[in-house]
């Protein structure tokens, strides 16, 4: 049976319900015993482990721990801090299953908060998925709704290979509440344009899986392809509500996981509109924006009249509110470029 | 015991990070500074003790929690202010915020990845030292940042290269949530020098003069060319870990315990005391420093937002 969850509960009924499922899994990272509590009170400490500020020492004991037969989840508060523990990510966790041939499988998700828009500078709010995307060897995951929350979490988990699962901060409402404060504002969500669809919606009760590497077309249309993950799907989203009043018809794909990518449901699509607008979070150049436009150029070129893309410009992302908002997408970004391309 | 102008120095010092940071408190909570805020009131004795002997010149590197050092070595409380506001006439332009501050005038500058400073702290030591210049590294960080890798690499390279660093380590009890006795093997980060070969010294956080005096000697030996050590001072966040932090973790009556170890009456009562002021010259000193923060908070609230064109500039020089 569905009912209203936040994307929060969400995340954390998937993990609830897999650990009891599966004895092999548990939780290590900073401040775990705080942050998931309810997980703490029901499997205890062995299972969910506080650790020290020691990144690159439980980020590769998860690996070990992987592939000497547990299902780790490892937690990195952050995605900002992987850099502390990069050579286990990208040397190790993201290469073991194939330099040993795949003898040796790595399953274990390591979870992260992602994204910005809130003001609270360079070091707290990038999304960079694009650096882990790029290495072979880890899959990644970007859900953007509550349903999506569970099933892609539940995969996650149940997949035998490195899963990068980050949840943006927008739509994971205690981060948003943790790290802006949400006693100050009459209504945290509003001040920082959260998107309601991102952060409650109907989630079935019992266990379902969303599989990695499908798309979903979020919103049929005929007149422009707009492909995003995470918040700005919700952003691209409220654009084409706009433009829908003006007759223009715009289709809305949620690729969901980077990796795998579901090239496909981008190519059908762009078939059909022949033109594509890439809404990405993260940094403009060599991301995600560049490898759809890649890959529609090499399977369908003869499809394609115009592209354009909608990025965090790239620079660090500047502290102050006022810098932010012109660093990052917005709506307003989103619907310039898209009028432009319905001219 | 220290001299009169010494106590009367490390009571300004004091002063001017806890007003600050008391102000800063009330203009988050008001929502005009962004994001996190994580403040220094409470630890106050330990940065004004350590930079009571630095010069302007001598680097100074520090993390999340970095104000006090900064505010320790007497930065413009109206350029800090304008940056923890994120506006046009802060330090750096908004662009840093309150975890990213930098001041090159006082050799200064932080970062938000627990475990950064440290190795960055080797750089300035290391051009010190081909330069033969007597300058001073100095770098904070809490017991938290002790784990990290960084931490003992650098530790090992400073005394390796025997380079001019003071490794000053906030031992504040928690990381976020997470107490020292779990995330740290042994009960002293000072005694963790012992593995490198340098000394390390546990002092008295609370207290400023005890700080002053433990510093001492470890800065000038760093300034003589003898090579780095650790000082550990055991010292209490009395806002918690940020402004959102629910505490619920801490056991009951903690905060309230270190609370009566304030360092600003200590230090009050010892110049008083040693007949170095009377309450009307501390009061004095107090509303002085009130008015200069005062000042500050509405230059700052006054101040223009950054221009949309400075999001692109400085990516390069
Ligand atoms: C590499 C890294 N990991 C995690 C964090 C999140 N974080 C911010 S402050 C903090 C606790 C730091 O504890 P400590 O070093 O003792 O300093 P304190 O906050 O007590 O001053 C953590 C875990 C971070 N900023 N950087």
């Amino acid at each position: 049976m569905a009912r209203e969850l936040t994307f929060a509960e969400a995340i954390h009924e998937a993990i609830e319900q897999e650990m009891a499922r599966d004895p092999k899994i548990f939780i290590l990272g900073e401040d775990v015993q705080l942050l998931r509590h309810p997980l703490l009170q029901k499997f205890g400490e062995e299972r969910v482990r506080n650790t020290p500020i020691s990144e690159s020492a439980f980020i590769g004991a998860a690996t070990g721990a992987a592939y000497s037969g547990m299902r780790p989840i490892v937690e990195l508060m952050m995605i900002d801090f992987f850099g502390v523990a990069a050579d286990q990510i990208m040397n190790h966790m993201a290469k073991i299953t194939y330099l040993s041939a795949g003898q040796l499988k790595v399953p274990l998700v390591i979870r992260a908060s992602c994204g910005g828009g809130y003001g609270d500078g360079a070091h707290q709010s990038q999304t960079i998925w694009a650096l882990f995307a790029h290495m072979p060897g880890l899959k990644v995951v970007i859900p953007s709704t509550p349903y999506d929350a569970k099933g892609l979490m539940i995969q996650a988990i149940r997949d035998d290979n490195p899963v990068l699962y980050l949840e943006h901060k927008l739509l994971a409402d205690y981060w948003l509440g943790l790290l802006a404060g949400a006693n100050r504002y009459k209504d945290i969500q509003a001040e920082f344009s959260v998107p309601k669809a991102g952060t409650k919606g109907q989630v079935p009760e019992e266990p379902y899986t969303v599989p990695l590497g499908r798309g979903e077309v979020r919103r049929p249309g005929k007149d422009l392809t707009v492909v995003s993950v995470g918040v700005m799907v919700h952003r691209a989203l409220a654009v084409a509500e706009h433009l829908a009043a003006e007759g223009k018809s715009l289709e809305v794909i949620d690729l969901r996981t980077l990796v795998p990518l579901d090239r496909r449901t981008v190519i059908d699509s762009v078939k059909k509109t022949r033109k594509l607008l890439v809404v990405d979070e993260d940094h403009k150049s060599y991301g995600l924006s560049g490898e759809i436009a890649a890959s529609v150029a090499e399977e369908a070129a003869g499809s394609l009249d115009d592209y354009k893309r909608v990025a965090a410009l790239d620079t660090s992302i500047p502290f102050s509110l006022a810098l932010e908002r012109v660093m990052l997408p917005s709506e307003e970004s989103i619907e310039r470029a898209a009028r432009a391309m319905l001219k | 015991m220290v001299a009169k102008e010494v106590a009367l120095d490390l009571y300004r010092r004091l002063l001017g990070i806890r007003t600050f940071e008391e102000k800063a408190a009330e203009l988050w909570h008001q929502g005009h500074i962004s994001g996190e805020l994580h403040l220094y009131s409470g630890q106050e004795a330990v940065s004004a003790g350590v930079c009571a002997h630095l010069r302007p010149e001598d680097p100074t590197a520090a993390d999340h929690r970095g104000h006090g050092p900064l505010l320790a070595k007497g930065v413009d409380f109206k350029k800090m202010m304008g940056e923890l506001l994120g506006r046009r006439t802060g330090l750096c332009q908004g662009k840093g915020g309150h975890m990213h501050l930098f001041d090159p005038s006082l050799s200064y500058g932080c970062g938000s990845i627990i475990g950064a400073a440290m190795p960055l702290a080797l750089g300035p030591a290391l051009v010190a030292k081909m330069q033969n210049r007597d300058l001073v590294s100095a770098v904070f960080f809490g017991e938290g940042a002790a784990n990290q890798g960084t931490f003992h690499e650098s530790l090992n390279l400073a005394a390796l290269w025997k380079l001019p660093v003071l490794f000053v380590c906030h031992d504040n009890r928690w990381a976020v949530s997470v107490p020292k006795a779990q995330s740290t093997a042994v009960p002293w980060n000072a005694d963790r020098a012992s593995a490198y070969g340098i000394p390390g010294v546990l002092v008295d956080g609370m207290d400023a003069v005890a700080v002053y005096e433990a510093a001492g000697p470890l800065v000038q030996r760093a300034r003589r060319g003898e090579g780095p050590s650790l000082l550990e001072a055991t010292c209490y966040r009395f806002r918690g870990h940020f402004e959102t932090d629910p505490l619920v973790y801490l056991p009951p009556g903690e905060i309230e315990e270190w609370k009566a170890k304030d360092p600003i009456p200590k230090l009050e009562r010892h110049i008083i005391e040693s007949g170095f002021g009377t309450d009307q010259d501390l009061k004095r000193i107090r509303e002085e420093i009130r008015a200069q923060v005062e000042r500050a908070a509405e230059f700052a609230l006054s101040s223009p937002w950054p221009e949309p064109e400075l999001a692109t500039q400085h990516v390069f020089v």
